[in-house]
Parts: structure tokens; sequence; C-alpha cells
């Protein structure tokens, strides 16, 4: 096998991404925690100089190392989503990280890793590639959520996460299994040929896509597959929620784009079926056991289960239409879950983690500005204009109703008024109700900025869909 | 003047100066105030030449704007207006300075998120009122709920969090099944466009599942029996301030939108159901007459009796029907929606006035229970004097503007059958009642308690609010024609589009 300096150039954010880390978790050694800053500083440069490559790079699309990694305009936009929600939530982060006691290089080097990992996700184009990606993602993530050691919860939220997410990569080994068997190949384009081909019984084929849907829903946390979602949300530290909570919902889109729509699109009818069976449900117990809760991070993880519900949507369009419309979605709600989770930890201090929807209570007197962007974000969840969470139910419920589903656009309607008696409900605490804690918040100059970005660009978007839209779109030709 | 965005700048101004009163922050509350109050005085103003250079002899669109929004989606940012939206307009920039005014002393708890709260919604219904895209619309139509949520919730009565959520909810439900229709017409035109709907060819089962939509989204706005209990909620926690919008602006509406989506894009669908609205109409003005009459709260009692009024307004949208069926009616149709218009704006003024003086009341007594009060004549013989006249308008005196909307419902009704006349006229009687009877419990008699005895009369401001009202029933009682003219052509086009069948 012989490579050219040329093929390299494909993956060249990746390597870049790969060296930060590895600087990242050298020079961290020889820091204290009084400069730690330079930590947090260089993993904020990485993941600039690493969104910098992206645009520098970008280009017609190549398929690279003998088909098993693409580099094209949806791989595109969905890394930089990545790099700016992790962005967002890193400088979120530090703050609460440093009162918690739990201040760490290795947080950083953990989440560049995770980073990297949903970039291989995003450019996948075999079996192979999208397991490795996906693994050093979660390996990652089980780290982190165990990442306050002395935290008993940390530490059960960790193990559920290992074990049952340890289950969901082996039944989507064993799907892949099954597609190797039946195919010959791990390749997503021999797959898809092999297939369209049609001298394989369907029998196999199916069975093998429901493993696939399964590790799929898993990811995502969709139901019946969501258990896990709201112990680990809940378990793990505010600073390592919003890592978990934000980007990995674009990986994990991007593991069902090139799994489904790139690997086994002729399979379109059969996991059709299956996804709206899942998203039916997820829209439903998401929404409605999201109104149980009193706990914010439980009642976040159920709104996640019902927004996934929502992006599956756009994959039962099956049209380009609606994979456009599940990116935008997918992005938009990895940046407004970001900025929620922002929020959380920016109440928090120090011997204090703010978690339930009481700990929200009387917020507009005490941080008039903060409340206001937590309203903007939770409108925005709620999918009322003129935030651009409306704007992503519209564009999913017009691709579904193209396609002639209007039951299920209707379905999804009903659910969202449902959903939004929660969002309400906490912007009635914050709003409505009087404060009964009266400690002054600390909220450092980097947090205040990113978090008025954040808060703001939700109406800013909201006003202004089309350009963020038409990358997206764009991005599926 | 011609190319100047006057529509966008209505809108758009109370907005942005809603954000600056935010950002003045509470530290000095008058220039909050003072800047609120600016800001709503300039876009009166600059809503005044929509009335001054409208053209009366057209039915089309003016002072129209349009830009590309979502292009990809055939969405808009299509700003126009006719005869129909041009007075809710006004009336909308008119109430909101009252409004600002009314709020001036009274609302001390971080009064500038009070009064930016009311400046963007201002901008949000003019936005409403002026939008010709439907998604335009739709987020003007939804913007609006926000403002108006914290308004009830942060500065409302006791039960403010139950009366805000489920006004919330309400509208909410309602309106997202209206989404649903609009995706689907901009399916078959191929555009957001409101006017192409209107043009729309659809058959029978698409209009009358559009029509329930639509229906499903304005009855709650409006509201209409039996979706109308979040009204009295809503009202009854509100502060002064978000009643007199919401009676006054919000449940309009509702009522317009019947007039520019259900009734002409949906036209034999409204024919075929005309029977229910009818019903649900007849319902609101008789029977929450009679529940009116047993309050014991005033802006209960005030609160049903809006329903009441806008059950004339729905009722004079939909008789035409009737009456276009009725072979023995060969004209007249248009004064059924003629009515409703007046009746609209009129109830609007009256509304408006009704919860400024219980809103006096009660900042005096932190009372709104009839029974707290009684002989208030005899402390506050100016007060009482404006009372008894928004009473007498909201119980329909001819010469007041509360008789002429009435009168014109009527009397459309007559030509499409008796029985829906003598229906609706009962309203004279009861509404009579209801509001006669509250205020000589409230005014006349003794002085009921030696609070009363130590009230102390209306000052400048509040006296500055009611005159300006007063004088507003008056004018449209004695001389609407100014507001027919203005009205007749987009009206006429309208009864004659819907006329028409789409089949």
């Amino acid at each position: 096998m012989q490579f050219e300096m040329s093929t390299f150039i494909p993956v060249m954010p990746e390597i870049v991404m790969l060296v930060a880390a590895c600087v990242v978790l050298i020079v961290d050694l020889f820091l204290t925690e009084r400069t730690r800053l330079v930590t947090y500083a260089l993993s904020l440069a990485a993941l600039v100089v690493t969104g910098a490559t992206i645009i520098a790079t970008a280009g017609d699309p190549v398929v690279s190392f003998e088909g098993s990694f693409v580099r094209d305009a949806v791989a595109d936009v969905m890394k930089i989503g990545i790099l700016t929600v992790t962005g967002f939530a890193m400088v979120y982060a530090k703050d609460y990280l440093v009162q918690q006691g739990i201040y760490r290089g290795e947080y950083y080097t953990l989440a560049l890793f995770s980073v990297l990992g949903m970039m291989i996700m995003s450019s996948a184009y075999n079996f192979i590639t999208i397991y490795l990606g996906l693994e050093l993602l979660a390996l990652s993530m089980y780290a982190l959520v165990a990442f306050n050691r002395d935290s008993m919860g940390g530490a059960e939220a960790a193990m559920k996460y290992f074990v049952l997410g340890a289950l969901a990569s082996g039944l989507l080994l064993y799907g892949i299994s099954l597609f190797y068997g039946a195919t010959g190949s791990l390749s997503f384009a021999e797959v898809s040929a092999a297939i369209v081909k049609g001298n394989i019984q369907e029998d196999i084929l199916v069975f093998g896509l429901v493993f696939i849907i399964m590790g799929v829903g898993f990811k995502f946390g969709a139901v019946p597959f969501h258990m896990w979602v709201p112990d680990v949300y809940h378990g793990a530290p505010t600073a390592v929620t919003m890592l978990l909570g934000s980007a990995p919902k674009i990986a994990a889109f991007a593991l069902t784009l090139r799994l489904l729509v790139d690997g086994l699109a002729p399979l379109f009818t059969q996991w059709q079926e299956m996804l709206m069976i899942l998203a039916v449900i997820s829209l439903g117990i998401g929404n409605l056991v999201a109104i149980a809760q009193h706990n914010i991070k439980r009642m976040l993880a159920y709104s996640t289960i019902s927004h996934v519900g929502f992006i599956f949507l756009g994959f039962i369009a099956g049209t380009d239409d609606g994979y456009g419309a599940a990116l935008f979605y997918t992005v938009v709600y990895a940046l407004t879950a970001a900025g929620g989770f922002g929020v959380l930890a920016m109440i928090s201090r120090r011997g204090f983690d703010a978690e339930n929807l009481d700990d929200l209570k009387g917020l507009n007197e005490r941080s008039g500005w903060l409340a206001a962007m937590m309203a903007l974000i939770l409108f925005s969840m709620a999918g009322v204009p003129p935030t651009v969470g409306f704007f992503a139910k519209w564009f999913v419920l017009e691709s579904i109703i193209r396609v002639d589903l209007v039951w299920l656009a209707l379905v999804a309607v009903f659910f969202s008024v449902i959903g939004a008696f929660y969002y309400l409900r906490a912007i009635k605490t914050m709003y409505f109700d009087k404060p009964i804690d009266d400690q002054p918040l600390e909220i450092s100059a980097d947090s205040h900025v990113a978090m008025s970005i954040n808060g703001v660009s939700m109406l800013v978007l909201g006003m202004f869909p089309t350009a963020l839209y038409t990358v997206c779109r764009a991005a599926f030709g | 003047m011609i190319d100047w965005p006057l529509l966008s700048t209505v809108v758009w101004l109370p907005i942005i100066g809603g954000a600056l009163v935010l950002i003045s922050g509470d530290k000095s509350p008058n220039v909050s105030r003072w800047l609120a109050l600016l800001v709503s005085v300039l876009t009166f103003a600059v809503s005044i030449p929509l009335y001054t250079q409208f053209d009366n002899s057209t039915a089309a669109m003016q002072f129209v704007e349009k830009a590309a929004w979502v292009p990809q989606f055939g969405v808009n940012y299509y700003l126009g207006v006719d005869g129909i939206s041009m007075p809710l307009i006004i009336l909308t920039t008119f109430i909101t300075i009252l409004v600002v005014i009314a709020g001036w002393e009274v609302i001390q708890f971080k009064p500038s998120q009070y009064m930016a709260a009311f400046l963007m919604m201002e901008g949000v219904m003019v936005g409403v009122f002026a939008a010709l895209d439907a998604v335009l619309f739709y987020v003007f139509w939804e913007a609006m709920l926000i403002p108006m949520f914290i308004v009830i919730g942060i500065w409302g009565g006791p039960r403010r969090v139950y009366a805000t959520i489920k006004f919330f909810l309400y509208t909410f439900l309602g309106s997202v099944f209206m989404l649903i229709a609009l995706i689907y017409m901009y399916f078959q035109s191929g555009s957001m466009d409101v006017l192409a709907f209107h043009d729309l060819k659809l058959n029978h089962t698409e209009q009358v599942l559009i029509f329930l939509a639509f229906l499903l989204a304005f009855a709650v706005k409006v509201p209409m029996w039996p979706v109308h209990t979040w009204l009295p909620d809503a009202h009854v926690e509100a502060p002064t301030g978000g009643s007199v919008i919401l009676a006054a602006i919000m449940l309009k509406i509702g009522g317009y939108g019947f007039l520019r989506f259900s009734m002409p894009i949906a036209p034999d669908a409204s024919h075929t159901l005309d029977w229910l609205v009818i019903g649900m109409s007849l319902v609101a003005v008789v029977y929450i007459g009679f529940v009116a009459l047993v309050q014991s709260d005033m802006k209960k009692l005030v609160a049903y009796s809006s329903i009441a009024h806008m059950g004339f307004v729905t009722l004079g949208f939909f008789i035409v029907f009737m009456i276009m069926a009725n072979p023995a009616a060969t004209s007249g149709a248009e004064l059924g929606v003629q009515g409703g218009m007046v009746q609209m704006v009129s109830h609007g003024f009256i509304s408006a006035a009704m919860f400024l003086s219980i809103g006096v009341l009660y900042d005096r007594l932190h009372s709104r229970e009839i029974s707290s009060y009684g002989g208030v004549v005899n402390t506050m013989p100016w007060f009482a004097a404006f009372m008894v006249f928004f009473s007498m308008a909201n119980a329909g005196l001819p010469g007041t503007s509360g008789f002429v909307g009435e009168f014109m419902v009527i009397l459309a009704a007559f030509r499409a059958d008796f029985w829906y006349a003598f229906l609706a006229a009962t309203t004279l009687i009861v509404g009579a009642a209801y509001t006669l009877w509250m205020v000589k419990r409230v005014i006349f008699g003794e002085i009921a308690s030696d609070a009363v005895a130590q009230l102390k009369d209306i000052n400048a401001r509040e006296a500055f609010v009611l005159t300006v009202l007063a004088l507003a029933v008056l004018i449209l009682g004695l001389w609407p024609a100014p507001l027919i003219d203005v009205m007749d052509v987009s009206i006429h086009n309208l009864v004659q589009h819907i006329g028409v069948s789409k089949l």
C-alpha cells in the first residue's frame, strides 16, 4: 500500500485534533492548579485551530483510506457544530470545576479525545471506522462521568453507563457482523451495492438491522433504550453532563446518518418503520415523564429523549429535506442544551450543586440577565417562536408532511404542547417565585460572554434561520 | 414618505424601544417610565399616517413590504394592511400608551421589565395584524404569548401561576394545529402567502379540516364558549395593564383570524359549519351573560362580559353565510361583518376602560370583590361619573360605541333568521342587568365601610386616561362613519370573495 501525502489532506482536522489533544495532555503534566488556565486556553485553541483546518481543507467530497473515510460537506458541518458546542461547554465548565475541586487537566484531555472520536464518526465510511470513533467517544465519556471520584453518584452513573454502553456496542457489533457475513464487506458503499443486487436473504439483513437500530437507539437515548440517560445525566458532574448532553447528539446524528443512510439506504422501508416506533414512543415517554421530574438534570434528560424523537422524524422522511432539517435540529439542539446545562453550572458554587427546580427560584431577581438567557433557551427547547427552536421543529414537520405522514406530524405537535408545560414550569420558577437562596452569583467574564452569545443566538438564529439552514440543507446536495 | 417602511417601523420601534427600556434597568425607575412613554407615544405617532394616508377606495393591501426571509420554503417578510387590519393596529398603538400611563406609580416591582414587556407585546401584536405571510403571522402570534405569560406571572394576583400557565398552554395547543394546516396549504399552493391561500382551490374535506384547525386556534383566542375558561382566570390574576391588553387587543386577534384566514380560505367549510360557530356565539351571548350576572368579583364579571361581547363579533362574521343562503335576503351580508368589526374596536375601548376603572378601585382598596365597595360615589364623584358612563357603554346604551356594533349585528341577524336576532338581542337586557347591577352595588348606596369612606378621588393621571377613553367611546358611538368608511371596501371585497364557492 502506498500513501501519497495528498491522501492525508482530508484527515488533516483529525490529525490536528489528535496532536493537540496529546500536547494538552503533556503540557498539563507540568502545570499546577493555579496555572491550569494554560490547559484551558490550549484546549480552546485546539478547537479553534481544528475548526480553521476544516474550513481551510474543505473541498469536493473525497473518499480516502481504501474507502474507510469520507470527507464531505455533511461531515464538515457536523464537525464544526461539534467543535463550537464543545467550546461553549468548556467555557462554562471552568468555574464549575474550580468550585467543585475537580479542576484537573484530564477533563480537557478527555474532552478533546471525545471530540476526536466524534469527528471520526462524522467522517466514517465503513463499519470499523465508525465503531472506532464511537468507542473513542464512549470511553472518554465513561471516564468523564466518573470524573469526580469522591462522588458516589458519579461512580454509580459511570458504572451504569459503562455496562449499558458496552452492551449496546456489543449489539451494534453483532449487527455489523451479520452484515459482514451477508455481504462480505465492511465498506458502506459495497454493503449498499450488495444489498441492491438482491441475492441476499432479506431475513438476515433485517435481523442485522434490528441490532444496528438498537445500537443507534442506545447512543441517541431513544425509548426504549433510554434508561441510562436520566441516571447518567443526573449522576455526572454538571460540567460533564454539559459535554455529554450536547455535542454527542451531533455524533449520534452522524452515526445514524452514516449507518442507515449511507450504508443501509436500500433497507429504507424497514428502518423507517423501526424509527417510526422509536420516534413516537420517545416523543411520548420523554415529554410525559419529564413533567414528573423535579431535578432539572433529569428533566433535561427526558427532554433530550423527546428531542431525539423529533430528530428521528427527519430520518423517517427519508428525503434530503428531511436529513437537512434533522441536521439543523440536532445542531440547534446541541447548542441549546449546552446553554441550558451551562446556566446550571453557573448557579452552582463551592459545595453546592444546582440541580433541582427549586434552585432556579427567583433567578430573575438574582440575575436578570442569566434568567433571560435561560428563558430564551427554554423557550427554544419548547419550540416557541421567535426562538430558533420553532424553526427547527417547523423544518422537520415540513419534511415529514411533504412525504404525506401528516399523522406523525400531529403526534409530534401534540406532544410538543405537553412538553411546553415543563419548560414553562422552569421559566415560572425563575420569574414568578421568590429566591430561596440569596447568595450573589459569581460569574466570570468568559462565561458571561459565552452565555450571552449562546442565549442571544437563540433569538438571532430564530429571526434569521436562513443562513444556518442553507448550510445544513446544502450539505445534502 | 411612500417608500418609508411605515409598518416595519410600527412593528420594530416598540420592540427595540422595549429592549432599551429593559437595558435601562431599575436603578432609576423614572427613566424607564419616561422612556417607555416616549416610545409608545412615538409609535402611536408613527401609526397615524397609516390612517391619514390610507386609500379608502381599494381593497388591495397597502403599505406593502416584502423581502425574502426563508427562501427555501417560500417564506417572506411580507407586511401590508387593508381596511380590516389597519383600525386594529391603531387601536393597539393607542391602548398601549394608556397602559403605560396606567402602570406609572402602580407598578413598583421591576418597572423596567413591566414596561418593556408591554412595548414588545405592542410591536408583536401589530406584527400579527400586519403579517401577510403565514409563517410570519404564526411567529408573531406565538411570540405574543411570551410577554403576556411573564406579565401575568410576575405582576399578577395570588393564583397568577396557575392562570398564566393555563393561558399559555390553551393558546399553544390551539395554535400548533393551525401550524399543520398552514404547512399543508404551503404544499398545495407553493408559497406561504396568505393572499395566495385565499385563492387556493381546496376540496370540501380539506376545507373542513383546515377550518377546524383554524377554529381551534381562533376560538381559544377569542375566546368562544366552550374554550373560554382560561380567560376569567387570566383576567382576574393579571395586573390591570395585562387585563387591558388582553381584553382590548389580544381577543381581537382571534376575531381578526376568522376574517383573514378561516372565512376566505375555507368559504365552503365556513358555510357548512356556520351553524357551529353561530351556535357557539349564541351560547356565549346568552349563557355567558347569565354567568356574568352571578359573579361577585368585578374583574371576573367584566371578563365574562367580554366573552359575551366577543360572541357578538363571531356571530356577526358567520351570520353572513346564513344571510347569503337565505333567498329572501338579497343584501345586507356586509352588515354583519361590519358590525362585528365595529364591535371589536368598540369593545377595545370599553373593556380597556372597564378594567382601568376597576384598577383604580383595586389600587386603593386591594379588593376586587363587589361586596367590599358600596357608596363610592360619595367619596369619588369624578370616578363614579366615569365608571357609570363606561358601564352604560358596556350595556350598549345608544350614543356610545357599544350600541353601534351590537345594533348592526342584530340587524344583520334579522335578515338571516328572526330567532337568532331574538337570542342575540337578549344581551341588551342581560348585559344591562349585570353591568348596572354591579354599578349599583359598587358606586351607589350608602358608604359601605370605613375603607370606602377614606377613598380619594382619581388623580390627574387616572383622569387623563379615563377621559381619553370616554372621548373615544363617545366619538365612535356618535359618529362611526370614519371607521366604517375605512373598512367598507375591504369588507365588501371579503364578502364577495366568500360568496364564491371554491369547489
